[in-house]
């Protein structure tokens, strides 16, 4: 059977490909540290939707000159299965950005951002966040979503001395990456503290079991100091289960799942698998509340789990139904620019871009150093998801909500403060 | 014990699918001698065509008997097109070179598919996964305590459409002239055409009820997951291959038998240990196969014609 083994063996072949760009896709900070491709690179790879835009700029205008206008730049998926992640994202950006210019800019110039796609991919972002810092030459960059992709930008920010603020990386390595990597989001840790303590002490649970993408470093992170803090706390993990990025049955993990009997089950993934893995749980007969973070937080969750979700808990930045007139503006604004409901990833580009915008009033000329340090002294400043003053580590110390998923629309539950 | 039934029930659900994929494989290796690699994902544009005939014929009308066997047909019959046309452009053109050649175009049409349907153009909705349209509404058919064991109406569904499949298969294959045509093929495609037989008639013709078995097993698959992605073939076109491969491939109740004990394995690895040895015991289990029996676990060992 000469031909099946020749087959086979390319089969193999084949088989490992898909795994390294799967592996890739989901753990990008590993290989990070590299030499940066040449810009050239970012075209050829797919990372071509760019537009820059100068929000409030009359548009079809002439091609505005790098001399009036200071250029900042953002990575996001707006494309790949996270894209609501980049495009929140970036609406919050633009609103913000949009505001500074109508009140006269910075230092009597416009600013505007470059926004690249990755698709939701480490290496995109890492091709992207090079072809901003080398090509466009950026003052700062805003991005990633994902940790894993924030990780794999990182890097190149902090050795091409441009200050970079993640909105929405909760994962604490991000940060530590060094001294021109910024966040205005709570990390992870946080957040498993947030739905530990939530599930112990609201809800009174006891036993947990926990679900998690082996492939995510946000999964990992999260799940860890969710069982640290729930063990502590007296509660008992009965069962830790694994997936990873990219399967859509659940049904094997699930079952034994069942078969612990937990109070609840902590699924800190994204919103893709988590509508997905509630459907199948229910469908096999497990009816107790599925409990997450903020990579909950789309409205893509209803249209993947339906009535499957509703009534489950997730940790996150904000809420819309927060009474607090810094909250109910913005909501205002948001609506009128674009016609929905900011999700926190929108609120959090919005807080960075006015972090970023304020830093950059603050600092004495624009050049990445004097950002860098008038972005460290950042201290409280009224964000639109909560107060932020930036910690030695450069991340921000605030409180979390806790939402329960209703059908159509969550429900603030509770405010948990650190 | 509970949790164990569960996980038979579960096993066989995606064994149903790599099954009615597997089968695809091993036809048109049967005939061809050829691995078509874009056989998985041939089975997800049968997904997403029937994700779009699903949603232009709105809630009711889908999930009534005539809507779903349509969506079933009309995906099948636009993916029975779209292998004529993959056999057609890519394949036929390559038949007298090299088989390496073959074999690096069916990648490359793979990679085509799998990118292509990431695109956000006319019908196709962009590369984020969609929820599948409920083409029928799922029932329990059996639940055994208190929901500790339960079967959905689907699931039977699924099983049941996998074996008559294959049931017809193999009455095609064996009791037809079609069939015999297809086996004389397989033996040796110049000295059929020889013989009078159209081969290239019969090989498009393989191509055609592969793609249309897929296109089923594409559906299947949605309504299983809930979910279409562009990359759903990627990883059910291997694990049908492998199935295909234990089985015996180009042997028709062989894939069928193969993929079921694959997704058991699976299952059972998943359910029992962790999911991240699923796949390293499921391509162990093909080493081991091939160690033990070669010719897989129903093939029939021949010669190589040198």
């Amino acid at each position: 059977m000469r031909p099946l083994s020749f087959a086979l063996a390319l089969a193999l072949g084949f088989l490992t490909v898909g795994c390294e760009k799967k592996n890739e896709q989901g753990e990008g900070g590993a290989r990070s540290g590299g030499t940066p491709p040449p810009p050239q690179a970012t075209t050829a790879s797919g990372a071509t939707a760019a537009d820059t835009t100068v929000p409030g700029a009359p548009s079809g205008g002439a091609p505005v000159s790098n001399a009036d206008v200071i250029l900042l730049g953002e990575v996001g998926s707006l494309t790949g299965s996270e894209a609501t992640f980049g495009i929140s994202t970036r609406d919050g950006i633009e609103l913000a950005l949009k505001e500074a210019n109508e009140a006269g800019g910075v230092k009597g110039k416009k600013v505007a951002v470059r926004v690249y796609d990755d698709q939701g991919k480490p290496e995109e972002a890492a091709n992207a966040v090079t072809r901003l810092i080398s090509q466009d030459r950026v003052k700062m960059v805003l991005g990633e979503v994902a940790s894993s992709n924030s990780l794999a930008m990182a890097p190149k920010c902090q050795s091409g001395q441009v200050p970079m603020i993640t909105p929405s990386s909760t994962n604490p390595k991000v940060t530590a990456v060094g001294d021109y990597i910024f966040r205005v989001c709570f990390i992870d840790p946080f957040q498993g503290f947030v739905m530990a303590k939530f599930a112990k002490e609201n809800l009174k649970f006891s036993r947990a079991s926990v679900l998690k993408d082996v492939k995510s470093a946000y999964s990992l992170g999260l799940t860890e100091v969710f069982t640290h803090k729930f063990t502590e706390m007296g509660g008992k993990i009965v069962g830790v289960e694994a997936y990873s990025k990219g399967d859509s049955d659940f049904r094997a993990q699930l079952t034994a799942i069942k078969a612990q009997k937990p109070d609840a089950i902590y699924v800190p993934g994204y919103y893709t698998d988590v509508g997905i893995i509630a459907r199948q749980a229910r469908e096999i007969g497990i009816k107790v509340p599925l409990l997450g973070g903020d990579g909950w937080d789309s409205e893509k969750l209803w249209e993947l789990g339906g009535s499957a979700i509703v009534g489950s808990y997730f940790s996150n930045h904000y809420s819309p139904d927060d009474p607090s007139p810094r909250v109910q503006t913005f909501l205002t604004k948001y609506k009128a620019a674009y016609g929905g409901i900011p999700d926190s990833l929108a609120a959090l580009g919005y807080d960075a871009a006015n972090v970023a915008i304020n830093a950059m009033k603050q600092a004495p000329d624009l050049s990445g150093p004097s950002i860098r340090a008038a972005l460290a002294q950042t201290k409280d400043f009224p964000g639109v998801a909560g107060t932020i003053t930036l910690d030695e580590n450069r991340n921000p110390v605030k409180p979390a909500v806790v939402l329960q998923v209703g059908s159509g629309k969550n429900k603030y539950v509770a405010t948990i403060s650190p | 014990m509970a949790d164990f039934l569960q996980h038979i029930i579960n096993g066989i659900a995606t064994g149903t699918i790599y099954a009615l994929v597997a089968l695809g494989y091993t036809m048109v290796y049967g005939v061809l001698k050829l691995i078509n690699f874009a056989h998985g994902d041939v089975m997800m544009v049968g997904a997403y065509v029937g994700y779009a005939t699903a949603l232009k014929m709105g809630p009711g009308t889908r999930s009534s008997f005539l809507g779903a066997v349509l969506v079933f047909l009309l995906s099948m019959a636009c993916c029975a097109i779209l292998g004529f046309l993959i056999e057609r452009l890519a394949y036929r053109p390559l038949r007298e070179k090299p088989r390496l050649t073959s074999l690096i175009t069916a990648i490359g049409i793979s990679f085509a598919l799998e990118y292509g349907f990431q695109l956000n153009i006319g019908f196709l909705p962009g590369a984020a996964p969609r929820a599948f349209p409920e083409i029928i509404v799922p029932t329990e058919w059996l639940i055994i305590g208190d929901r500790d064991v339960v079967l959905w109406n689907w699931q039977v569904l699924s099983f049941a459409i996998a074996v008559a499949l294959m049931l017809v298969l193999q009455y095609l294959v064996f009791k037809t002239r079609f069939g015999r045509a297809m086996r004389a093929v397989s033996f040796d495609h110049r000295i059929a055409a020889l013989m009078g037989i159209p081969t290239d008639r019969v090989i498009a013709i393989t191509f055609m009820l592969g793609s249309g078995l897929a296109a089923g097993a594409g559906i299947l698959y949605a309504i299983k997951d809930t979910i279409v992605q562009p990359l759903m073939g990627l990883y059910v076109g291997l694990k049908a291959f492998v199935a295909a491969v234990i089985g015996g491939i180009g042997h028709v109740p062989g894939a069928m038998v193969g993929a079921l004990l694959l997704g058991l394995v699976e299952e059972f690895v998943v359910g029992y240990t962790s999911s991240t040895w699923r796949d390293a015991v499921a391509f162990g289990f093909l080493i081991l196969v091939l160690l033990l029996r070669p010719e897989g676990l129903f093939g029939r060992v021949t010669a190589e014609k040198v």
